[in-house]
């Protein structure tokens, strides 16, 4: 059986290692959220919300072109066509009832693509509650168009400049404006990773993900089960969420692709499953990528959102006990995959859900299996990396 | 007894204990930086190992750390230089890091490794008391460190007495609810929390640390608990490019306002 123990434990991962100032937050929320998010009153404002704000369900379509080129069955569970284009606002709609259930007042959050940025600023503006997100300097330069959705959503964006100023130093800062106000504020985390609650309540919040799935599949092919669920891996919330149904159900294959940067061993890579050990961060034991005197290394991807040296500990733990496989992809397969995704099926997907179409590339099926890929956004943010390098696609020199 | 209980036995108030970040300013700094703070009349010592990610930590402490790491600190080389501090003083030495870097050199590889360099006491500020009684506790008593917990604003008095009782070190008060960082001054908020606590009657020493910068934030503390911490100010002042000698005394002596013992 594969579910989180009571304090937080996936296996030997999890947890919640965090300073003091943290502890009355973290164990409200530790000792509440599972009550909360059970109430009829909670389900009901919830689904609400995901069906006449977020359009849900979002649907599961049949690729026929990319099925053919591949010389499978390949669906795709459209996340991208979320309010606000990524599956992150189904996290945001479920964590901004909760603050507001435990009476916060205040809501932060962190981002990388600016995806969950947005999501979180959307809620906010939903529920007139000010909100702060915090964001890596660079990341502030490659995600441009978010920053201002995010502006004009009523958000302060406040830099991040400590470290490599991506993914993993915005969350450093949004926790430290979380131990400086620890009364009024709920820190609204946009994956599966920090501290116990945070990746299981996240993963609930995402599971409606492979709930969906698998009535749409039963009515496409008769079986709630595929051969195999694909899922881009930053810190694994919409992998969490598409794997969640499927977790116990082994013969269903769960694939988890994560970003090689310019190449898992060049030293410019975030990927984890191959270059972490075993460590803390943001709270969470898990696999992260670090020194062996543990200073965590700063990673690379040209994906915002994958650009992160850890990943949540249900991650680690079904890639370290064998029950998920791990896929790593560069830059320069996930932007291929892009393109031919675009031209394909006439879909342009998000740069960090590219990464799990090119793993169709590598990845061993026969022609009789169904596969799901989890496309968890929509590649409006990335359209100036897109222009960038499609003169280089174009010419074969990707 | 261990060196942090007879000092506290001795020593029940106006304790000062300084943090510095080994590495920081230089190097090879460590040794000097203990024999200048020995010298200059403090009473116990916290060494912080250099994190790349300090959750809890303030600007300055979070850029002395990034300095040191760049310098090449390392705990191996740490231990050496506490080592052979230790030759020369009897003063307490706490040794302040974030757990990460404990678990990559092996858990009880760093406890052993603590005791024989001549540490007496830890703080882990993110190891969590459950994580500790279940699985570190008896490696740290087996190596004869003491551990010190912290309590903030927010904590229960619930919990505040189940961390008194794991603590055998101190309890460190964190003065107010915020990351590390010199502030300008005490607030009545508290100063209510100060004695709130001081009437719990605790049975660990309590040393108040976070916002201690002065003479007048540390004679403040003072008043509620058996001493106080002060860490970022005394970065700030090894960083002004002064010998650490010179710095040290100067900065000691502003805080004490004592004449200091020579020797
Ligand atoms: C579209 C999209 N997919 C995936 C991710 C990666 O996050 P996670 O692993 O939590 O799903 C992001 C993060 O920003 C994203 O924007």
């Amino acid at each position: 059986m594969i579910a989180v123990d009571e304090r937080g434990y996936y296996g030997e991962f999890g947890g919640a290692y965090i300073p003091e100032m943290l502890y009355p937050n973290v164990e409200e929320l530790r000792q509440r959220y599972l009550e909360i998010m059970q109430e009829d009153i909670f389900q009901k404002q919830f689904h609400r919300l995901l069906r006449d704000y977020v359009g849900r369900p979002s649907p599961l379509y049949l690729a026929e072109r990319l099925s053919e080129h591949y010389n499978t069955n390949i669906y795709l569970k459209r996340e991208d066509l979320n309010h606000t284009g990524a599956h992150k606002i189904n996290n945001t709609i479920g964590q901004i009832l909760l603050a507001k259930r435990l009476g916060k007042k205040r809501i932060i959050a962190e981002t990388g693509a600016g995806q969950h940025g947005v999501a979180t600023a959307t809620v906010c503006a939903l529920m007139g509650m000010p909100c702060v997100v915090y964001m890596g300097a660079v990341d502030i330069k490659r995600q441009a168009p978010n920053v201002s959705r995010m502006r004009m959503l009523g958000a302060e964006v406040r830099p991040a400049e400590s470290g490599s100023r991506t993914l993993k130093d915005a969350t450093n800062e949004a926790i430290r404006d979380w131990i400086n106000n620890p009364v009024d504020t709920h820190y609204i985390i946009g994956s599966a990773v920090g501290p116990h609650p945070y990746p299981d309540m996240v993963a609930r919040f995402q599971s409606v993900i492979s709930e969906e799935m698998k009535w749409q599949l039963e009515e496409h092919t008769g079986s709630t089960k595929p051969n195999a669920v694909i899922a881009c891996v930053g810190g694994g919330s919409n992998a969490a969420g598409a794997y969640f149904h499927y977790l116990n159900e082994p013969d269903v294959r769960l694939i988890a692709v994560e970003a090689a940067g310019k190449g898992v061993h060049s030293g410019e890579s975030a990927a984890t499953s191959v270059l972490g050990t075993k460590g803390i961060i943001h709270g969470s034991r898990t696999l992260l990528m670090q020194t062996k005197d543990g200073q965590i290394v700063e990673p690379y991807s040209l994906s915002a959102g994958l650009d992160y040296p850890g990943i949540g500990p249900m991650h680690a733990h079904l890639i370290a006990s064998g029950r998920a496989e791990a896929i790593s992809i560069t830059d320069e397969d996930a932007l291929k995959a892009a393109y031919f995704l675009s031209k394909k099926e006439g879909i342009i997907p998000a740069l960090e859900t590219s990464h799990a179409f090119a793993a169709l590339d590598v990845m061993e099926y026969n022609s009789s299996d169904v596969i799901v890929i989890c496309l968890s956004g929509r590649g409006d943010k990335d359209l100036e990396t897109f222009i960038n390098h499609f003169d280089d696609y174009q010419n074969g020199d990707l | 007894m261990s060196r942090l209980q007879s000092l506290f036995e001795r020593k029940k108030q106006d304790a000062l204990n300084v943090y510095f970040t080994a590495g920081y300013p230089a190097l090879d700094d460590t040794g000097k930086i203990i024999r200048a703070l020995d010298n200059a009349g403090v009473d116990l010592i916290e060494v912080g190992m250099p994190y790349s990610d300090p959750l809890a930590d303030g600007p300055t402490i979070q850029e002395s750390g990034q300095q040191a790491i760049q310098n090449g600190m390392t705990l191996p080389l740490l231990f050496e230089q506490i080592a052979e501090a230790r030759e020369h003083t009897d003063i307490p030495l706490v040794l302040m890091g974030y757990f990460n870097p404990v678990m990559q050199y092996g858990e009880q590889r760093f406890f052993d490794r603590c005791a024989a360099a001549g540490i007496d006491g830890l703080i882990l500020p993110d190891l969590p008391v459950y994580e500790y009684e279940n699985f570190y506790r008896e490696g740290i008593e087996k190596a004869g460190l003491d551990i010190s917990f912290l309590i903030t604003p927010q904590t229960s008095d619930e919990r505040i007495r189940q961390i008194d009782a794991l603590s055998t070190g101190f309890v460190y008060m964190v003065s107010n609810s915020a990351i590390t960082g010199a502030k300008s001054g005490i607030s009545e908020e508290q100063i209510a929390y100060f004695e709130r606590i001081r009437s719990m009657q605790l049975e660990s020493p309590r040393l108040i640390g976070f916002g201690i910068s002065s003479h007048e934030t540390f004679q403040t503390a003072c008043q509620y608990a058996n001493g106080a911490i002060i860490g970022s100010a005394y970065i700030r002042a090894l960083g002004e490019g002064q010998p650490v000698e010179e710095a040290t005394h100067q900065f000691v002596q502003q805080i004490l306002k004592t004449p200091i013992p020579q020797d």
